[in-house]
């Protein structure tokens, strides 16, 4: 496959771990933010090719694992409302609630089908006329891009049955959160496929305001070593910026279509983030012209009383606190078979990609 | 608006994209098909202006996000294949290393 092979070269890999083995300065450890990080650094067994000094520790990145019991519990109040059919990505599905889940939901009979694409729910939508249709929308500026263009063609075809229950979310406060919080990290490994919306300069306050390297990563193994090279080269240097690593997908100004998509439909919001809590501005809510369009204001349903589940550490390993291997139930009750916190259900998850490519 | 999807990878991970080669474009509809590794997707087109058959692009949850830059691309590698050169050079640490290959 072609920009996927050969960024998984042995020899090249080899000449970047000879430069990152010869890093002689103090122990440094990195966060990757992006669960796609996560997931690749894990399957590649790449912590095991770093000297003792370097390490990687996961962050928020996994938009699965940091969406609140709320949001999982209003799906599950609007699945129950005669009808209407839930749409979402596969990702939601096993999530559990308080005390049921889409799936649950699904065996009792609810009429919830998972979907690749937006463009996939707006076609469930036209074909189910007396029918509302609800869009999950979770994810950060990735996939909220796929939420807005539902939003435009929605209106644009006066579409009334399609809502969407947004809880898209926006990378950049999270990472200044964990930060604020005195996690201590040495510099960003910065998600690469929500900087191909966002652009790297929306990281910029970072290096600025923390004095951290902050460089924006690819998806294959040699991009995750290339990148860690940078970080170490700022750290070397004491010159710390933004980078691209990325190159081939990334701009600075990112995709500023996408953006001004994102402009017209969302209105930036405080939102809750499993491990942090509430973030100013860090969510996507949907503005006044797309109301109709919003299954907040426009479907009424009572919530329960939310409750998390006893024992699960997902908040402190989302935020770099602690490693999948210190939670009581993982690996014991928490299982990717029956996940009983986010971080395991989801791919993504710290949780998963440790239980599955076998790092202690 | 009915897209026929071929799942290239498991269809329950909404964040990874994939890079693929735009093979048709439906203009009306602004969908494209794209092949990635042999199957195919399809990706709308909403977010990018001129785009065309034969171009790379990044997929993501159904939508092409971003054209991908072969330039760009063979320059990334570059940059790597700089490291054996300078390491020839001089066997210095990277916490000495005068000349920075990046």
């Amino acid at each position: 496959m072609k920009y996927v092979q050969e960024y998984r070269n042995k020899e090249l890999a080899a000449l970047l771990l000879k430069q990152i083995h010869a890093w002689k300065g103090p122990k440094v450890r990195f966060m990757e933010v992006c669960g796609g990080h996560t997931m690749v650094i894990q399957k590649y067994g790449i912590p095991g090719l770093l000297p003792s000094n370097v390490s990687l520790i996961s962050g928020p990145g996994c938009p699965v694992c940091v969406t609140s019991l709320q949001y999982i519990d209003h799906a599950v109040a609007l699945s129950r409302l005669e009808n209407v059919i839930l749409t979402t990505y596969g990702d939601l599905i096993r999530v559990p609630g308080s005390t049921s889940s889409l799936e649950r939901e699904k065996a009792r009979g609810a009429d919830i089908r998972m979907v690749y694409s937006t463009l996939e729910a707006l076609a469930v939508a036209k074909n189910n006329p007396d029918k509302k249709v609800v869009f999950l929308g979770i994810g950060f500026e990735t996939t909220a891009p796929a939420s807005a263009v539902a939003l435009i063609r929605a209106r644009e075809y006066n579409l009334r049955n399609f809502l969407l229950l947004s809880a898209h979310k926006m990378m950049p406060p999270a990472m200044e959160a964990i930060v604020d919080a005195e996690v201590k990290i040495d510099g960003y490994l910065a998600p690469g496929h929500v900087s191909t919306i966002t652009g790297s300069n929306i990281f910029h306050d970072i290096p600025q305001k923390y004095k951290l390297p902050v460089v924006v990563s690819g998806f294959e193994p040699l991009d995750i070593l290339q990148s860690i090279y940078m970080l170490l080269k700022q750290i070397e240097t004491n010159d710390f910026k933004v980078e691209i690593q990325y190159k081939r997908a990334v701009k600075p100004q990112g995709n500023l279509k996408a953006r001004s998509m994102l402009k017209e439909v969302f209105i930036e919001r405080n939102d809750w983030w499993r491990g942090l809590g509430v973030l100013p501005d860090s969510g996507l809510g949907i503005n006044d012209a797309y109301a109709d369009w919003d299954a907040e204001r426009s479907l009424h349903v009572v919530i329960e009383t939310t409750k998390e589940p006893g024992g699960c550490i997902c908040g402190e390993i989302l935020k770099g606190l602690k490693k999948p291997s210190e939670c009581p139930l993982y690996k014991k009750t928490c299982t990717p078979v029956n996940p009983i916190g986010t971080c395991m259900v989801s791919e993504e998850g710290a949780c998963q990609a440790y239980y599955k490519y076998g790092a202690a | 608006m009915n897209p026929v999807i071929f799942y290239p990878q498991n269809p329950e991970t909404m964040c990874l994209s994939i890079p693929g080669k735009i093979v048709f474009i439906d203009k009306e509809e602004k969908i494209a098909r794209v092949s990635v590794g042999g199957s195919e997707v399809q990706a709308g087109l909403q977010l990018l202006d001129n785009v065309k058959v034969n171009d790379y692009v990044l997929v993501h949850s159904g939508f092409a996000l971003q054209k991908i830059s072969d330039k760009e691309a063979k320059e990334t590698l570059e940059l790597i294949r700089i490291l054996e050169q300078s390491s020839a050079e001089s066997d210095e640490s990277l916490q000495t290393t005068k000349r920075s290959p990046i």
